[in-house]
Formats: C-alpha cells, sequence, structure tokens
C-alpha cells in the first residue's frame, strides 16, 4: 500500500497565487452584487470571465503540478491566520483538489455560457450571475481548503449560493420553500460536520489537514469511528444521501442551469469529496467505512426507484443525481481503489449529468417552460442537437459500452462486489433500474407521438446554448475512458489518497459487467414497450402501490413532517404559550401580588414608576451607608 | 493624556450641547459629530492599545486612571481597560453614531407607526449620556464605580422605552426597569458584601480580586453578582422583560439596549463572577451551563414562533446569550475569547436586524410579520442587506457571527461534551428562525399594502453599510479583534486557577484532561 505524499509548502509559479481561483469569481460576485442595476448590461459578461479566468488558473496550476515529480504534488499554499492558534486560511493544492476545480471551473464556465442564452429573457439575469459566481468561488475554496474549517466556510458558501439560486424565483412560493428547506435539512448535516470537526481538534488538536491525517491512525478506534460518522451526517446532508435526501427534488425549483451546476455537477458531490479527503479516518475506522457503502446504496437504490415514477423531467434527473451520488458514496466506502473510481465517476458524472440537465433546459426553453414529460413526446425532430446530445448524457449514464459512464460505474461496481458480494449486486441492481428510467425519459421526450400543450412551438435553442451542450457531451464519450484505461486517474489521485500495492485490471467481460450490461438492457427494453413502442396516456394513471410510493419520493417528506416538522410545530407552539403565560405570567402575578392589587401596578407603570425608582436608589444609598458603617465598627 | 475620561466627558459636554442648542436638526447633527468624535477617539486609543501588556499584572489594565472618590470607604474613580473591556467600548461607540443615524426621524412623530411627537432634542442627548454611561461602565476597575454605572445606564434607557416607544411602551418600561432593580439591588448587596469581607478597605477591582477565599461567602456573594448580570443578559428564566422592551423601544433604543447594554451582563460575569468568586464560578457552573444550554435551545424555539419581528430577533437575542454565557463558564481560552467576540459580533449582527427591521416599519407601520411578503421585489436593497444580517445572526461562516459562534462551541466542547452537542443543535434552529421570518417577509407574491414602499434611502444606506462591511470583515479577519481580546481572556482564566484544557497532537493524554 502506497501512502498519500506528504503535504510540503510551496509558493512559486501559479501555484503559489492560486487563490486567485477563489477571488477571482468572488470579485465578480461582490461587483456585481454592489454595482446593482448599473452592470445589468454587462453583467453576465463579467460573471463568464471571472469564471473562466478561474479556470484558467486551475488549467495552469493544473499544468504545473504535472511538471512535478508525483511525490511532490501536494503543496501546501499559506495565506494567512485566521483564528489564531485554531485555523488558518490556506489552501491545499494536490491531485484531488485540482481534478475537483477543473471541474467546478470548466463545467462551471459552460453552464455561465449556456445561461447567458437561458437567462437572457429574465430581469434579474445580473443578479443570477452574481450568485453563480459566488457559488463558484465557495465551492472552490471548499475543495482548496487545506483545513477543515476553511473547507466548512466554503461548505455553508455553496449552501449559501444554492439557497439564493433555489429561491432565485423567490416571488414564486414553492421557489422560496424549497430554498429554505434545502438550507435547513443541509443544517443538519452541517451540524454533524461541526461536532466532526470540534471532535478533531480536542482529539488531534488541530484542524489542519496535514496534521491531523497524520495523526488519524494513532487515535481510538471508537473516536476515529465517532469522527467518521459524524463527517458522514455533513456529508448525508450535502450530498442529498439518505435519510437528508429529501430537499434536492424540491430544489428543482431552480432555474435550470443551477440544477445542472449545483445541484448534479459539483455541489451535491462535496459530500464524496468529504469523505474522500477524509480517508485517513475512514480507512481505520471499518464501521464508519461500512456504514458509508451502505448509505451509498441506500440511496443509489432509492434515488433510481423515485427516477422511475417521475413525470417532472427535473424531477426525474434529481432522483437519477441522488442515485449516481449513492453510487459514488458506495464508492468512496471503498479504500483508496474506490476513491479513485468514486472521483472519476463523479468527474464523469458532471459532465453527463450537466449534459442532461442543460439538455432538459433547452428542452423546457423551446416548450414554454414546460416540463411534465407527459407533455413532450417527438422532440428528436425539431431539437437535433440537444436531443442527441442528451441521448449522448442519456447512454453514458446507463453505462453503454466505452461510454464514459460505462468504465467509472462499472469500477465502482466491480470494487464493490470484491468487498461484499451484496453490496456489489444491489449495485448492479440499481444499474438496471437506472436503464430503465433513463430509457423512459428519453422515449418520453424524443420519441413517440407528439403530446404538446396547445401553443407550444419547440426549437432549438441558440447556440450560445448548444455549443456547451455539444462540449459537455464529447467529455461524456471519452473522458470516462481516458481515466479509467490504464489506472490513470487511480495513478494520478495516488499522491492524494494513496494506492494500493495490486492495481485493478479492466475486465470488459467480467461476471458483475456482464450482469450490469443485461440488467441495463432489459430495463431499456422494459421502457421501450412501456414508453416508446406504447402510447403515452398525457395524465399519469393512478398507478400501483409501488408507483405512488416513489411518486411520494419514498415518502421521506411525509416522514420528516410526522417526525420532525409537526412536533416541531408543536413543541414552538407550546414554548411561546408557556413563556408568555408561565414564566411571565408568573413574574407579572408576582409583581401584583407584592403591589397588592393589579389597579396598583397599573398605577406604577403609569407615572409614579419614577418616583419608586427613584427610592429603591435612594434605599440603596441608605443601605450602602449603614452597611458601610456597620463594617467600620 | 486621561483617554477614558475624555471619552466619557466628550459625550456628556455633547448632551449639554445637544440640549442647548436652537433647532432640532443642528442637536441631531451635533450629536452625530459628538458621537463620531469619540469614535475617532477611541479608534486612536486603540491602536495605542498594547495587547503584549495585557499578560502581566501590573499592567493588565492600560491607560488606567485612579482617583479617590469617597475615600472614607475606599471608593474610587478607578478606569483602565484591558482587551475584553476594549473591545466592548469599540462595540458601544461604533453603534452610537449609527444609531443616531438611523434614528433621525425616530422622535419626530413622522413614520407610518410613530409615536407622538416628543422632544428631539432630548431624545438625542438621552443617547449621548447613555454612550458616556456606557464607556464607563466596561472601563471601571472599581467594583463601586461598575455598579453606579450599571444602574444608572437605566436612567436613560427607561426613558427612551418610557417616552419615545410603541404602543405598550410604559409597560415594557417599567417591567425592564423593575426587573434590572431587582437585580441592581442584589448585586448592591453583595457589592457592599464583598467591600466587607474582603476587608481591604477599597472598591478596587485588582485588589479584590483572589481575596475571598470561603467557599460559602464565595457562594453567596457570586450569586448575588450572578443573578444581577443573569437579569441583565438576560439568561433564562430571567429573560421575559427582553422581548416587551426591545419591541416596544424605538429600534435605535433597541439596539443599544440588546446589542450593548445586555453585553453588561455577560461581561461582568466574565470579569467580576469568575475572577472574584473562581470556587464559586466553578461550583455553580454545571447549573450555569444547564440555563445555558436551556435558553439556546428555548429563545431559538419561542422564536420560531413569534408574529411580530421585534419580538422574534428579542429571543433570537436570548437564544445568542445563551451561547455567550456557555463560552463563559466553559473556561477555556477559546470559549472565552469567542464569548467576548460573540458580544461584539452579537451587537453589529442584531444591531443591523434591529435597525433594518425598524426601517420596515417605519415604511409600513406595522412590526407584524404576517403584514409583509415579497418586499425583496419592491425594495431589493432592503431586503439584501436584512439577509445578509439576518444570516449573520444564523452564523453564517464567512461573517462575523460565525468565528465567535464557532470558537464558543469548539472552546466547550474541549471541557463539556454532551452540553456542547444540545447547543450546537441552536445552529439547525436558528437558520429555522431567520429564514422563515426572510420567506414571510421578503419573499413570495409582493403584499398589497407593502406594493410602494421605498427601497433604501442614502442615509439608511449609510446606516446599514458599515455595520454589513464589519460583519463581512470582522467574518474573515477576526484576527485584530482577537489578538486583543485572547491576552485578557488567558489573564482572566489564570485568576480563576482553571487548569487550561491542552489541546495537544498527544492523543493519548487527552482522556480527562480538565474534568
Amino acid at each position: 500500500m502506497q501512502s498519500p505524499a506528504e503535504i510540503v509548502p510551496h509558493s512559486t509559479g501559479v501555484v503559489g497565487v492560486s487563490w486567485l481561483m477563489i477571488a477571482l469569481p468572488l470579485l465578480g460576485a461582490a461587483i456585481l452584487l454592489l454595482g446593482g442595476r448599473r452592470t445589468d448590461r454587462w453583467g453576465h459578461l463579467l460573471g463568464v470571465v471571472m469564471s473562466l479566468a478561474s479556470f484558467v488558473v486551475a488549467v495552469l496550476a493544473f499544468v504545473q503540478m504535472l511538471g512535478l515529480d508525483p511525490g511532490k504534488r501536494r503543496m501546501a499554499v499559506e495565506l494567512y491566520q485566521f483564528i489564531p492558534g485554531v485555523a488558518n486560511i490556506g489552501l491545499l493544492i494536490d491531485p484531488l483538489s485540482i481534478s475537483f476545480a477543473l471541474l467546478i471551473t470548466g463545467v462551471g464556465s459552460l453552464i455561465h455560457i449556456y445561461s447567458i442564452g437561458y437567462m437572457s429573457h429574465d430581469p434579474d439575469r445580473r443578479r443570477f450571475f452574481a450568485y453563480l459566481n459566488l457559488f463558484v468561488s465557495a465551492m472552490l475554496l471548499l475543495v482548496l481548503s487545506d483545513n477543515y474549517v476553511g473547507l466548512f466556510i466554503g461548505w455553508e458558501g455553496v449552501g449559501l449560493a444554492s439557497y439564493l439560486l433555489i429561491g432565485f424565483w423567490q416571488f414564486k412560493p414553492s421557489a422560496a420553500v424549497a430554498a429554505k428547506k434545502a438550507f435547513i435539512v443541509n443544517r443538519v448535516g452541517d451540524f454533524g460536520l461541526l461536532i466532526g470537526i470540534f471532535t478533531i481538534w480536542t482529539t488531534f488538536g488541530s484542524v489542519a489537514f496535514k496534521e491531523v491525517f497524520e495523526a488519524a491512525p494513532g487515535a481510538q478506534q471508537n473516536t476515529l469511528t465517532a469522527i467518521g460518522l459524524l463527517l458522514l451526517l455533513g456529508a448525508c446532508g450535502k450530498s442529498a444521501q439518505l435519510p437528508l435526501q429529501s430537499w434536492l427534488l424540491d430544489a428543482m425549483e431552480g432555474p435550470t442551469p443551477v440544477s445542472a451546476l449545483i445541484h448534479a455537477a459539483t455541489m451535491v458531490t462535496a459530500g464524496v469529496y468529504l469523505v474522500v479527503r477524509s480517508g485517513a479516518f475512514f480507512e481505520a475506522a471499518p464501521t464508519a467505512q461500512l456504514v458509508v457503502t451502505i448509505v451509498g446504496v441506500a440511496t443509489l437504490l432509492a434515488g433510481a426507484i423515485i427516477g422511475c415514477a417521475k413525470d417532472d423531467i427535473k424531477k426525474g434527473l434529481a432522483g437519477s443525481t441522488m442515485s449516481q451520488i449513492g453510487y459514488m458514496m458506495l464508492g468512496a466506502g471503498l479504500g483508496p481503489v474506490g476513491y479513485a473510481f468514486a472521483i472519476a465517476h463523479l468527474i464523469t458524472h458532471g459532465f453527463f449529468k450537466a449534459n442532461m440537465f442543460l439538455g432538459a433546459g433547452s428542452v423546457m426553453h423551446g416548450m414554454n417552460d414546460e416540463v411534465n414529460m407527459r407533455k413532450y413526446g417527438g422532440l428528436f425532430s425539431v431539437m437535433k442537437v440537444t436531443a442527441i446530445t442528451f441521448i449522448i448524457g442519456y447512454l453514458a449514464i446507463i453505462g453503454f459500452p466505452l461510454l464514459s459512464g460505462y468504465f467509472t460505474k462499472d469500477g465502482i461496481i466491480e470494487t464493490a462486489m470484491e468487498h461484499n458480494q451484496i453490496l456489489g449486486w444491489l449495485a448492479v441492481v440499481g444499474a438496471g433500474i437506472t436503464g430503465f428510467y433513463m430509457s423512459r425519459m428519453v422515449f418520453m421526450t424524443f420519441f413517440g407521438k407528439r403530446r404538446w400543450e396547445d401553443g407550444a412551438h419547440p426549437h432549438e435553442s441558440p447556440a450560445v446554448m448548444t455549443v456547451p451542450l455539444i462540449i459537455l457531451s464529447i467529455g461524456s464519450i471519452f473522458l470516462g475512458g481516458f481515466l479509467i484505461l490504464g489506472n490513470r486517474f487511480m495513478q494520478f489521485l495516488a499522491p492524494a489518497v494513496g494506492l494500493p500495492e495490486e492495481l485493478p485490471s479492466f475486465h470488459p467481460f467480467s461476471v458483475p459487467g456482464l450482469a450490469t450490461l443485461a440488467l441495463v438492457a432489459v430495463g431499456a427494453a422494459f421502457a421501450w414497450f412501456r414508453y416508446g413502442a406504447a402510447e403515452v396516456p398525457r395524465v399519469a394513471p393512478r398507478g400501483s402501490f409501488l408507483t405512488t410510493f416513489a411518486r411520494r419520493d419514498l415518502y421521506g417528506d411525509a416522514l420528516n413532517e410526522a417526525l420532525f416538522m409537526r412536533p416541531g410545530q408543536w413543541l414552538t407552539r407550546l414554548a411561546v404559550f408557556f413563556d408568555n403565560r408561565g414564566i411571565d405570567g408568573l413574574v407579572n402575578g408576582l409583581a401584583a401580588a407584592i403591589g397588592g392589587t393589579s389597579g396598583r401596578l397599573r398605577r406604577v407603570q403609569t407615572g409614579y414608576v419614577r418616583s419608586y425608582a427613584l427610592s429603591i436608589l435612594f434605599g440603596a444609598a441608605v443601605v450602602v451607608g449603614a452597611l458601610l458603617y456597620v463594617g467600620n465598627m | 493624556m486621561p483617554w477614558l475620561s475624555t471619552l466619557m466627558a466628550v459625550p456628556v459636554v455633547g448632551a449639554v450641547g445637544v440640549s442647548l442648542v436652537k433647532s432640532d436638526k443642528l442637536a441631531k447633527q451635533l450629536a452625530l459629530v459628538v458621537s463620531l468624535v469619540v469614535l475617532v477617539l477611541t479608534a486612536v486609543m486603540a491602536f495605542r492599545f498594547d495587547p503584549a501588556l495585557g499578560a502581566a499584572k501590573e499592567t493588565r489594565f492600560q491607560f488606567a486612571e485612579v482617583y479617590d472618590w469617597i475615600p472614607a470607604f475606599g471608593v474610587h474613580y478607578g478606569v483602565g481597560v484591558d482587551g475584553i473591556a476594549l473591545v466592548l467600548i469599540a462595540l458601544s461607540v461604533i453603534l452610537v453614531p449609527i444609531v443616531i443615524l438611523a434614528s433621525w426621524h425616530d422622535a419626530d412623530g413622522t413614520g407610518a407607526a410613530a409615536p407622538p411627537r416628543r422632544s428631539v432634542k432630548t431624545y438625542f442627548a438621552l443617547l449621548l449620556v447613555l454612550e458616556a454611561m456606557m464607556i464607563g461602565v466596561f472601563a471601571a476597575t472599581d467594583v463601586f464605580l461598575f455598579y453606579v454605572f450599571f444602574e444608572a445606564m437605566l436612567i436613560p434607557m427607561y426613558f427612551m422605552i418610557g417616552s419615545y416607544g410603541g404602543a405598550q411602551r410604559s409597560y415594557a418600561a417599567v417591567k425592564f426597569l423593575l426587573y434590572s432593580l431587582f437585580g441592581g439591588l442584589l448585586m448592591l448587596v453583595a457589592v457592599i458584601a464583598l467591600y466587607v469581607i474582603a476587608e481591604k478597605g477599597t472598591f478596587m477591582f485588582p485588589e479584590l480580586v483572589g481575596v475571598i477565599q470561603d467557599p460559602t461567602t464565595q457562594k453567596w456573594l457570586f450569586l448575588g453578582f450572578f443573578i444581577a448580570f443573569a437579569v441583565k443578559a438576560p439568561l433564562w428564566p430571567f429573560h421575559t422583560w427582553l422581548p416587551d422592551a426591545a419591541a416596544q423601544a424605538p429600534a435605535g433604543a433597541a439596539v443599544l439596549l440588546v446589542g450593548v447594554l445586555d453585553k453588561v451582563g455577560t461581561y461582568g460575569m466574565l470579569r467580576f463572577c469568575l475572577e472574584l468568586f473562581p470556587d464559586a464560578a466553578k461550583f455553580f457552573t454545571p447549573l450555569v451551563i444547564t440555563l445555558a444550554v436551556i435558553g439556546i435551545i428555548y429563545g431559538a424555539i419561542v422564536a420560531i414562533g413569534q408574529t411580530d419581528m421585534k419580538r422574534l430577533i428579542a429571543y433570537t437575542s436570548i437564544s445568542h446569550f445563551g451561547f455567550i454565557a456557555l463560552g463563559v463558564f466553559a473556561m477555556t481560552t477559546n470559549a472565552g475569547a469567542g464569548a467576548t467576540l460573540y458580544m461584539v459580533n452579537h451587537g453589529f449582527s442584531t444591531g443591523a436586524l434591529f435597525l433594518i427591521t425598524g426601517f420596515l416599519i417605519y415604511r409600513r407601520g406595522s412590526s407584524q410579520i404576517a403584514d409583509y411578503g415579497g418586499v425583496q421585489k419592491v425594495a431589493p436593497v432592503l431586503a439584501g442587506t436584512f439577509l445578509v444580517a439576518g444570516l449573520s445572526g444564523l452564523s453564517l461562516p464567512g461573517l462575523s457571527t460565525f468565528v465567535s459562534e464557532f470558537m464558543v462551541l469548539l472552546g466547550s466542547y474541549e471541557r463539556y461534551v454532551v452540553p456542547t452537542i444540545i447547543a450546537t443543535t441552536g445552529v439547525i434552529l436558528a437558520a429555522v428562525y431567520i429564514l422563515w421570518m426572510y420567506q414571510r417577509t421578503m419573499n413570495g407574491p409582493t403584499a398589497e399594502k407593502v406594493k410602494g414602499l421605498p427601497d433604501l434611502d442614502a442615509r439608511e444606506r449609510w446606516v446599514v453599510g458599515p455595520l454589513i462591511v464589519l460583519i463581512i470583515a470582522l467574518g474573515f479577519f477576526p484576527k485584530p479583534a482577537l489578538d486583543m481580546i485572547n491576552p485578557a481572556v488567558d489573564h482572566t482564566l489564570s485568576n480563576v486557577h482553571i487548569s487550561n484544557v491542552h489541546v495537544t497532537p498527544a492523543v493519548a493524554e487527552k482522556k480527562g484532561a480538565g474534568q
């Protein structure tokens, strides 16, 4: 087992100024928010430029890193003292963080560009770009920080950006509620992350990655397990994993580019980042690792089942996102080999899911913002670029041979199989369901009869939207093979997460691999039978108990409502009542009793109080005098 | 130069000037100028303050002045500041000019829900008098002088609530005064008993530290001080005066009441309860921490249930004071420094919330949440600043309140794991009360009566701007403030004779340290 490389300070070249990655979009956000309406005309361009500039810095830092010996690729960039004695603000540029930085700024920039077109009719487009820039900045701080406090600042920063963007159309009550829900559910996770950070601090006397990871193997097993589970709770909130999954589907209230960038490609994968980054804890705490894999598998199945029942194209994709992050989480619980596949899947997923979300946005753009797939159908012929790129993304996600998802998802399944057959086979089943619900989505949207609403005139989107789609779809085709074949990405990531002695080799015809393909084919065929060949009703049929179960998001909301919301409301009412009648009533009653009658109290309230107060002060002076006299005797 | 006496004299002289000038407008302008002079003087003083000196006993209080006041009883006019007092004075003198500017029309009788017109000059003169007293109470190094300021502060605040407040103002003002006087009397008894029992013939704080040895005596005296401070802060269950007072006070007075006056309570716990009665403080710590944690959760839950914006903010403060008390009594460097910084940050954060809410109420004439909706659409700047202030109320990282809350919780966790975990659930509740209020007032369709509301004007932007700049600046660079606070907190803890929890990489030694 090859351990991760040592983290050493580095201050030369672009790496030395890598903080620009964070600062530039932050500056963009500040200018756009403070500049107000004056910046309306060019605000979106500034947003794009800042995101692209950040991407350029990331690429240059990446090139600089590639020029270094692998053992020297973990570079710490000190910035400033934050909380003296506890935490500094500093960056860790290593293969793991730079992979994220490239994904965030690369896909982020494409989505910025796409949004120029998508948001062109919105009077608040400038504010939208301000928030997007803010998001990019915070997300980069999250992944680049060299300690848990800095990570937490970015962590909550992306939560804020997510809140602002889900609620971007805040005049819609549903959007405002969804935004608030996302923030609060995330806070439950943050609670876990905070306690995790506190425990790390009291155990290791530091929150810096370098120090705590070096000391991690020496700590007590129970402590490590606790840390792992607490970090996992944080990860579940941010990454919409069970049991904190419920906010993600509602988050689709945000504009579609937001769903693509934040709620598919980047922010929701932060939990996976956290687990992989904290590998030193998890590897020393097998129980915590096991829980990570269980959460991953449970979520990948739950998300897939939810995906099957959704008629709203965005919610279908959101279920799919949950499910795919479940795969990543599963990988993240499997040690260094799993990490590499998890992160590789995270990156390819960033491409193909952003690709499909933007494609969905393009469809909505042409369909008067209709999201119900039962009112789509036959769109292939009227928006070819959108359709073809979407289908490429679709083939990638279901793991069509040689496309991106095929390599990365298969890697996770094979690795899981080696660890635990049950988890492995469940992941295979999940892949089969994926084949079904994604095929369903494609058939309902692009093929079959036209079930459009009157007045819908679907048309292809402008180039500013389709070009990003094309670029993303190219990534959806080739990126997986590029990363996985020859264990390229695993070797690249090794200095950051370690590497086992025995590298996995890619078997195209392994049993799990073939089984996956077979199940996917069955799923897709079933979807074709139901939604391609057969007529799709414009109104959803009632469906069986199982369908309702899936449509209601597996009763996640109902559960939350019964367990937390309603008891919480009762508790609040009780507390308010108690506060008004109980404590305050007692005090007022006491005052009245002392005053003799309540009438007396009222008189006190209406003017006598000054003399009352003065008499108290006077009395106090007398007491002082008397006591002093006594004391001096 | 007698810095601290000058700082107090300037606003007092200013107050006289304000009450003498002819026109109301001139009175306001003069008050603003005077408060800005105090601010500049304080800034210069802060630059000359040397945190390193705070470590030594003799130089602990800088800019010290000691004169005999009542020689027969050893009462002195003794003032001086350490890092803790300095940052709280800085908080006060920053807030006063902001409050003056914010209150520009509060006594005019204009505005949608204004009480009848009252003397404008008196209001601004009271503000300046209050400023002098706030400086005095934090600067006092003589326990008796502290007590005098502690009680005297009530008087201007009483008139500001009672004469310039909302519909229920006299009820609220009396409640405020009676609660405070009750606490004050207990403290007076304790102050005198301290003097008598110590047999030092002086009220000077540095000479009284470590004098009372008898555990039982310590406990009684501790309670006298503590209850006064717990009412002042206010700590659960002594809190019920605050929502009334804060809701009825004009927005500016509410800011000073919750932002500064209440901090005298938590400041008093840190300075007097801990240092004068260290053994009693340790004895009562479980009780205080219990009250603090209850307060955090209770305040937050009751805040969620409020229908009135100002009362809601007041209850959030009760929750926040729980955090401060937890930090003070956890008795670790991080928690103590965090609690001190919390006092400052909370002043800015809640100050901003109260003021922006005040602007909103001034326009619409109601503090009921249900009377609003969709304000973001008509007044985006107001809504935006409200959101930033609100986010600082829920301690969002990147804003100053996060640093202090994080330090309090981190430092408390070093010693008290379970109470800290319970306290940390407060971060979830905070998100509920702030964001739900924001959603109901600012989001959704624009309410009919909100449609014509103007956005923040230039004066109001000058009020909110500096606060938001401070909130963000201290959120990213808390070091300057912490560098002042840390040596002072260390000094306090060394007087408490508590073995600080040394969090070191030595993993094995951790078990049971400092318990």
